[in-house]
């Protein structure tokens, strides 16, 4: 399970995963936030129907894409929470070579 | 110069990309640095200036030293543009990038790649179920967001494995397994190498305490182990590993893998910059000179986005790939260049001493890097496995991008970063030939995607 040592949390926030509240940091990132609440399932894989989660934390495998207030293929491991943020699984195809 | 012309244009802030900044900022250049990230660091110094307030010790001693390069980076009056990614280099010097979904364009006399290194691909099988991350994914959580994950397999070889696991330790955190596949055949080869790494000895040292203090702290350490897999569907259950020809089986939740660090070279890649194959390191690098000036005019590589060299050297590089960017634009004479370069090249090459004796210590086994079981993801984006590439070559596929229009390898929006090494090295196995002769992904922009909307507002502005 990951959890959180830090002496110093910073200011709770609001969010939404599949419509469920979370409480959460507002310093975190997206991935992280959601790693902390027990969530490492962010998304389908579009061939074989796949659970996937985050891989890098640093923006390199995509594998962490996601869907924030409606639009899919989100890094949510580049991207901060903010208040009310609403957060969905991702489970429609996404490959760079349709958005290019 | 107009708004968005600059005499040097860096992509990074890690150690190489802000000791560049810093310098040539100090010799009154026009500087603009663009990371993705939200603060400067890089990975090794990530979150460095946040940490300082949260006075989290276990992060030990080498961390802590990058803090004057971030406070002087600070101090400096260079443009520095942070959660900016760059999605296009033209060989003509200029730099498309987006901040929150908007396009923009920078032009630089030089350009200064310092976007330096990833983890290597550890393709076993169960590598992509939910619970598996690397091991720096960990580092990055600890940093970051002081986010760490108790009983956890730590699995691969690499000093950043030890570093990881040894502030776990001091943190308190309970690691359920090490798991470490360094060949043991490493050890004898790297012997004859020690000698010249006695000038970086302190460093050396340092990574044998961390791993004496792991194994004194009663956490399960195995080794001399022959193959290893994560079992689980959807989710992972457990690790299995072969030692003595035995399969043996822990129970887990979460996995952390790392078998190494690698450059990023996309990025160089795209701009057109020559690679070659580095047998020693088992990667590609890209091709310098002494001064870090590549194969394309006026773009220059730093640090590890070249080859791997570490947080100290990336220092040193950064400095002298400045200086040489400073000469080349008549900021300073070249006899100065030669002058002030010196005691980073001294630094530098006393880092570099160590290099054969670290690359080949832990050079990873060619199992974990060309996997053998059929059913293992190489691609994670398009899901390809090592049956459909064999399938492929059996089909008369003979390299890297052809692979791509067989199977959709390496076209997922990672754009091969997770699989191009592996595809090279699957490819020259199977065809017999050499890595070198394989090549590489051809590289073309936008080296990260970009939506439609983002490239219009690029148009507007
Ligand atoms: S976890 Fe790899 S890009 Fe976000």
């Amino acid at each position: 399970m990951f959890r959180s040592i830090n002496n110093n949390q910073s200011e709770l926030i609001t969010i939404y995963f599949e419509g469920k509240a979370l409480r959460v940091q507002k310093d975190l990132n997206v991935a992280t936030a959601l790693l902390e609440a027990g969530i490492s399932n962010f998304r389908e894989t579009t061939i074989k129907n796949e659970n996937r989660g985050p891989y890098c934390m640093m923006g390199v495998c995509f594998d962490c894409l996601i869907n924030i207030d409606g639009m899919d293929n989100q890094q949510s491991c580049m991207v901060k929470v903010s208040d009310g943020m609403k957060i969905n699984r991702q489970i429609t195809r996404n490959t760079s070579q349709d958005e290019q | 110069m107009s708004n968005n012309e600059y005499d040097i244009i860096i992509i990074g802030s890690g150690p190489a990309g802000i000791s560049a900044a810093t310098l040539a900022d100090h010799h009154k250049a026009r500087v603009l640095v663009l990371d993705e990230n939200c603060a400067p660091g890089g990975q090794l110094y990530r979150a460095i200036e946040k940490n300082q307030k949260n006075d989290n010790e276990w992060l030990g001693q080498s961390y802590q030293d990058g803090l004057p390069l971030v406070e002087a980076f600070r101090e400096s009056h260079v443009n520095y543009q942070r959660s900016a990614k760059v999605w296009h280099l033209s060989n003509d010097k200029v730099v498309h990038y987006s901040v929150n979904g908007k396009a923009h364009a920078a032009k630089g006399r030089q350009i200064l790649i310092a976007t330096g290194a990833q983890e290597r691909p550890f393709p076993i099988p169960g590598w992509t179920l939910n619970g598996v991350m690397s091991a720096g994914a960990a580092q990055i959580l600890l940093k970051e967001s002081g986010v760490v994950c108790e009983n956890a397999v730590f699995v691969g070889t690499g000093p950043l494995l030890y570093l990881i696991a040894h502030q776990y330790i001091s943190a308190g955190i309970a690691i359920k397994a090490i798991i470490d596949t360094t060949p043991r055949g490493n050890y004898l080869r790297a012997i004859k190498y020690v000698f010249g790494a006695l000038g970086s000895i302190k460093n050396i040292l340092q990574g044998w305490r961390w791993k004496r203090e792991i194994i004194r702290s009663g956490t399960l350490y195995i080794y001399n182990i022959s193959d290893v897999k994560i079992n689980g569907v959807n989710s992972v259950v457990s690790v299995e590993y072969c030692q003595k020809g035995k399969w043996k089986n822990i129970d887990c939740k979460y996995v952390f893998l790392h078998q190494g660090i690698t450059p990023e070279i996309n990025t160089s890649l795209s701009a057109g910059c020559n690679k070659s194959w580095n047998e020693r390191q088992a990667c590609w690098t890209i091709d310098i000179d002494q001064y870090g000036q590549s194969s394309v005019k006026g773009i220059s590589i730093a640090g590890d986005a070249s080859s791997i060299a570490g947080g100290v050297a990336a220092a040193q590089r950064g400095s002298i790939a400045a200086l040489n960017m400073l000469c080349n634009i008549d900021i300073i004479s070249s006899n100065n260049r030669e002058v002030f370069s010196k005691p980073f090249k001294r630094k530098l090459n006393a880092e570099m001493a160590a290099r054969p004796f670290i690359d080949t210590l832990f050079r990873p086994h060619s199992r974990y890097r060309v996997p053998t079981s059929s059913n293992t993801i190489i691609c994670r984006c398009e899901e390809v496995t090592l049956a459909q590439i064999q399938e492929s070559i059996a089909l008369g596929c003979k390299g890297p991008s052809q692979l791509k229009s067989f199977t959709r390898c390496g076209m997922g929006p990672c754009q091969g970063r997770l699989c191009g090494l592996s595809v090279s090295e699957i490819l020259a196995k199977e065809l017999r030939v050499s890595a070198k002769q394989i090549g590489y992904y051809k590289i073309r922009p936008p080296i990260k995607p970009v939506t439609l909307g983002e490239l219009a507002s690029l148009d507007e502005a």
